[in-house]
């Protein structure tokens, strides 16, 4: 581990204080997008595509414009809005650009696509209206698997993308690799299917619109990750400058990647607004939040891993594909999955040889977008499979075998191009398996009782600067992050960025970072996110970028006031401006006569009250600007999870005994926030694994409309976790943290898996696909124990 | 998920409601809890014209013994009986209530409630048929009593005519060796097999294997066997039971749930709630859906899940 370059003596950051946000959220005194009224508000619902794929030969809405309470009805041809169009700066056998209009407009691609909006002055009457419209299709056949859109002669999702490959690229291909497996003494294979999920927000997606004609803006307030590129895309598809559209985000309940995407839904009623120059509210309802909205993580992996005798691994050779639904989101494209997945699958692993290929399939079927952890949940299973397989076939044990392949010597550069800055690989590891043992589990494990122990050992990279991104190709590359800070009359500052809290609590860990630079107590901090008038440009939050590029951005800027402060300071103090320093109590002072000191509220009224007395070439106004944008390749944060499972053999029943994450997210602003995302991630983690799955009949009518079907866990079904924490600084970021959105919900998958496989070591059965049937549990122990 | 239009009348008394069922015909719906309903309203799967509303009727909401008797009116919620002390004869019905939906729900939905809906792996339409309650109904002609082996016809469907309201259920005979289990992925969803075994009687009653609360003669013939020949019951008798019943059930392959799966389940817990039910009334709290009973703590020093 290297040394840190920051200090580490600040008050505030790795300091769990109470949460800015929680008096107001607590006492139920938020702002959320369904609590915004406006005058003469009007409420919008969406008219959807009964069937999976067909023509439309006609949308008649007359009957619609009649029902009571309804004030009108818009079909695409009404409101004729330019499409949602993501591109990927790749030629035309990599990636085939389609288009997603924000109204279906001659053809439905699957069950639940908006065709018509319905206004009405109720969520009630607006639901009546819906039920009188008439839309005619000419059903065509629709695709429903991945392995349909691929078939020979399947009907075609979208024209121009030729056996309904929208991705189709392979990124890397070591010469010899062939031979490396043909030589190799042990080859493993793993195959696996991971089920459709819902990111589920606890809060819907939803949208509050309205022309102002004083401003000459619509303005948009809604619940998204990326407010910017909404406003883009909005003042693209209803023909406004950008000037023109204000998009503003009160609080959020959740997103996990789902609100990282642009919504048709939210286009669709800022037009509406537009036009009716009238406020239109959407809340989006349970049920279209599970049919309709972004979905992701199906996908198909077929990896095989070579091997030596000692367990080295030799080689990895992989062909992912993943079903990306109907449409291709803005900005990541139908790309998100695959690219992940290709470009990081080797993982914690020092792999020296590596083909993949990974492709990008449209089927009829809701589209995906991001959701917390991209691909790496699946591939991370698929490694750590492969890691378990080889290990039983070789005699080893599976910590050993992880331990002599995993990556130890930093930085290092993996056969995907990628370079890993230091990480606590081994270490949580070791850590994870020593807590297992000295807690007694392997005792257990050897009882008579079905107990199995699984581990995942990863690394996830946070912070993606704006080279990472453009390895990928995307047109919209996101990378750097911009924060603006101004010191007001009274010494108190308002800071903004550009990233975009969902609930993560950036009001607190963004404020401890200013805090901690300046020297103020955070109550003198105000966080300004969620306002594309008030911030010059942001990327929003995704991709755990927030406290490693936004906070370092925020930390920046503050250092940047501060040394106008300084500078003022020592004007007025008739000092060596190299002598002043910040006295951590909301001052500047003299370092070798600290006696000396103009508090911030001093040096605020003379940068505004009393100019004059500015030094020359100072202006009045106490502002700094600063961005920041990660050099590299990002930085990674890694982790072990260890679990312990019980299996049922009269039900197949799967119960936790344990669980246990020992993580390194570098330095932690906010422990506790860090706790709560490892928690909330598992969470999120074990019921893919687990529980949910989003479900199709042959027709590609969903089978999951409410959460009676769709099997979101409850606190009944998750089981405590276990943290332990390491801390390898990151030496790039400013405030040496790694990002930790994102890492519950990739270890998981893989370890839980591996901990059933383990408990059903003596049936001969493993299961690879996700969610685990509980019957084919039973089915498995049926034989062996029954 | 907003219904469609629909009138709300709220009823007084029991002859006012049954006064608006006669005069209201098949376009009305009595609303209680609403638990069933009102999903199924927001979804406009059901789509009454007129709703009445029961809830505030006096006296409905008592839980009455009656000499061997336990009489709970319509209105008494889940929770309500969850939380009653109903003495070692009734247990099982208190016992049984933490299997219904989540406590939201069971702080709303009612016993009437759910037998009306007559959902086949609801708990009360099987501890009806397990205990052979009489559900007294009231219509335009006065009130009669329907046992619970007649009352429910079909999936969703009962013997109540659409002027009639349930009233109140008699438990006529006291159960202290009986008990309910079932088995879901998730706590509180709908079982996937449930089952009801009363050990005296003899009875064993299934959900989830028909469209009604299923009878298995053929599982309680093993145990009757054992109650004539006075035996305690053991491990045996609970296994050739819970044998005989996944045996004796007409179950297809659905989708996500072989007929093989939900045989297996149906032994596992026919077995498990004969041994649950010969516990009582030394009785441990049972385990939970997916779940394993038992402790499995190494040690108690290890956190794990609640």
């Amino acid at each position: 581990m290297t040394k840190p370059r920051f200090r580490r003596d600040g008050a505030w950051i790795g300091a769990s204080v109470p949460r800015r946000e929680d008096p107001r959220l607590l006492a139920g005194r938020g702002r959320f997008v369904d609590d915004i009224v406006l005058p003469g508000m009007l409420h919008a619902q969406f008219v959807r595509s009964t069937v999976a794929h067909g023509r439309i030969v006609a949308v008649d809405l007359d009957d619609v414009r009649e029902v009571p309470g309804v004030v009108a009805a818009f079909s695409a041809a009404d409101l004729a809005l330019s499409d949602i169009t993501a591109l990927l700066d790749r030629p035309p056998h990599e990636f085939v650009p389609t288009s997603m209009p924000v109204l279906a407009r001659d053809k439905v691609r699957f069950v639940g696509e908006p065709v018509a909006i319905v206004i009405a002055r109720d969520p009630y009457a607006a639901e009546d209206g819906l039920e009188a419209a008439v839309v005619e299709y000419d059903e065509l056949d629709p695709v429903v698997t991945d392995t349909a859109a691929l078939a020979d002669g399947a009907p075609l999702v979208h024209a121009e993308a030729p056996r309904n490959t929208l991705v189709d690229v392979s990124l890397f291909a070591t010469e010899g690799i062939d031979d490396v497996f043909a030589e190799a003494p042990c080859v493993v294979r793993v195959q696996t299917k991971t089920g459709r999920q819902n990111a589920l927000p606890l809060e819907t997606r939803g949208v509050v619109a309205d022309w102002d004609d004083r401003d000459e803006q619509l303005r948009v307030q809604t619940n998204t990750q990326i407010p910017h590129q909404v406003r883009t895309v909005l003042a693209s598809c209803v023909g406004l400058a950008e000037k023109q559209v204000r998009v503003t985000v009160p609080d959020m309940g959740g997103g996990f990647g789902q609100k990282c995407v642009v919504g048709r839904e939210e286009v669709a009623t800022a037009a509406a607004a537009l036009r009716l120059r009238r406020p239109v509210k959407w809340i989006e309802d349970r049920r279209d939040a599970l049919t309709a909205a972004f979905l992701a993580r199906e996908q198909r992996y077929d990896v095989r891993a070579a091997f030596d005798m000692e367990g080295h691994i030799l080689g990895l050779d992989a062909d992912v594909v993943c079903d990306m639904g109907a449409y291709s989101c803005y900005p990541f494209t139908a790309g998100i999955e695959p690219l992940m997945a290709s470009a990081e699958m080797p993982s914690v692993y020092r792999v020296p040889a590596y083909r993949v290929r990974g492709r990008a399939v449209t089927t009829n079927k809701a589209p995906t977008g991001p959701y917390r952890g991209v691909s790496r949940p699946q591939y991370v299973m698929v490694m750590e499979r492969l890691m378990e397989r080889a290990a039983r076939e070789l005699g080893i044990d599976p910590v050993e075998i992880r331990r002599r392949n995993v990556i130890t010597v930093f930085p290092y550069t993996g056969v995907n191009r990628i370079t890993y800055d230091p990480g606590s690989y081994r270490e949580s590891l070791d850590l994870c398996e020593q807590v297992l043992r000295d807690e007694g589990w392997y005792d257990v494990r050897e009882s008579d009782r079905i107990i199995g122990i699984g581990y995942a050992c990863f690394s996830e990279r946070t912070g993606y600067g704006s080279g990472a991104f453009a390895q990928r190709k995307m047109q919209v590359v996101p990378g750097f992050d911009i924060s603006e800070i101004r010191m007001d009359v009274s010494g108190t500052v308002s800071v903004t960025t550009g990233t975009m809290s969902h609930g993560q609590g950036h009001e607190t860990t963004m404020a401890q970072i200013v805090a901690d630079r300046l020297g103020l107590d955070i109550a003198q901090v105000k966080i300004v996110q969620g306002d594309t008038d008030r911030i010059t440009y942001g990327f929003g939050s995704f991709a755990s970028r927030s406290i490693t590029i936004g906070g370092s951005a925020v930390a920046a800027a503050s250092e940047k006031l501060g040394d106008q402060l300084r500078e003022i300071a020592a004007h007025l103090l008739d000092a060596d401006v190299d002598s002043t320093e910040l006295d951590g109590a909301g001052g500047v002072r003299l370092r070798d006569d600290p006696a000396r000191r103009l508090s911030f509220a001093e040096l605020a009224d003379v940068a505004y009250l009393r100019a004059h007395l500015l030094p020359k070439g100072i202006g009045p106004g106490l502002s700094a600007t600063a961005s920041f944008d990660v050099a590299g390749d990002g930085t990674f944060s890694n982790a072990t999870h260890g679990v312990v499972v019980e299996l049922d053999p009269g039900t197949g029943g799967i119960q936790f005994l344990r669980y246990v994450c020992v993580e390194d997210c570098g330095v932690a602003i906010h422990p506790q926030i860090v706790e709560g995302q490892c928690r909330g991630g598992i969470a999120q983690g074990i019921a893919g694994a687990l529980f949910e799955q989003v479900t199709y009949d042959a027709a590609g009518q969903p089978l999951a409309p409410s959460l009676m079907e769709y099997k979101v866990p409850t606190a009944a079904e998750i089981p405590d976790v276990a943290i332990h924490h390491l801390e390898t600084p990151c030496a790039f970021t400013a405030n040496g943290a790694k990002g930790a959105g994102e890492g519950g919900t990739i270890g998981a998958p893989a370890a839980v898996l591996n901990a059933v496989n383990d408990a059903l070591r003596d049936t001969g059965v493993e299961l690879d696909d996700t969610p685990i049937a509980r019957e084919a549990v039973h089915r498995a122990l049926e034989g062996t124990f029954a | 998920v907003k219904p469609a239009p629909f009138s709300y009348h709220r009823a007084r008394t029991v002859a006012g409601a049954v006064g608006l069922l006669t005069e209201l015909g098949e376009d009305a719906k009595v609303i209680a809890g609403g638990q069933s309903l009102v999903a199924m309203m927001n979804f406009r799967l059901a789509r009454p014209e007129h709703l009445i509303d029961i809830a505030r009727i006096p006296g409905l909401d008592t839980i009455s013994r009656d000499g061997d008797a336990l009489r709970i009116g319509a209105l008494v919620t889940h929770h309500a009986v969850e939380t009653a002390d109903l003495g070692p004869d009734f247990r099982v019905l208190s016992d049984a209530m933490r299997w219904v939906g989540h406590l939201p729900i069971r702080t709303r939905g009612t016993v009437g409630g759910s037998l009306a809906h007559a959902d086949a792996t609801a708990e009360w339409c099987l501890l009806a048929v397990l205990l052979d309650a009489q559900i007294l109904v009231e219509g335009p002609a006065g009130r009669r009593r329907i046992p619970a082996g007649e009352f429910f016809q079909g999936v969703f469907t009962t013997a109540l005519e659409p002027d009639e309201l349930i009233v109140e259920v008699v438990f006529p005979r006291p159960a202290p060796r009986a008990a309910l289990t079932e088995f879901a992925e998730r706590q509180g969803d709908f079982a996937i097999v449930a089952a009801a075994v009363d050990l005296d009687a003899p009875r064993v009653i299934l959900g989830g294997v028909a469209p009604v609360p299923l009878r298995v003669p053929e599982a309680e013939a093993v145990l009757a066997e054992v109650v004539s020949e006075k035996r305690r019951p053991g491990d045996v008798s609970h296994a050739r039971a819970a044998a005989a019943a996944a045996e004796a059930i007409d179950v297809r392959d659905e989708p996500g749930v072989s007929a093989h799966y939900r045989r297996a389940l149906t032994r596992t817990l026919v077995a498990r709630a004969c041994e649950e039910a010969a516990r009582t009334p030394d009785h441990q709290f049972g385990a939970l859906p997916g779940q394993i009973r038992g402790d499995s703590r190494p040690s108690d020093d290890h956190a794990r899940q609640g």
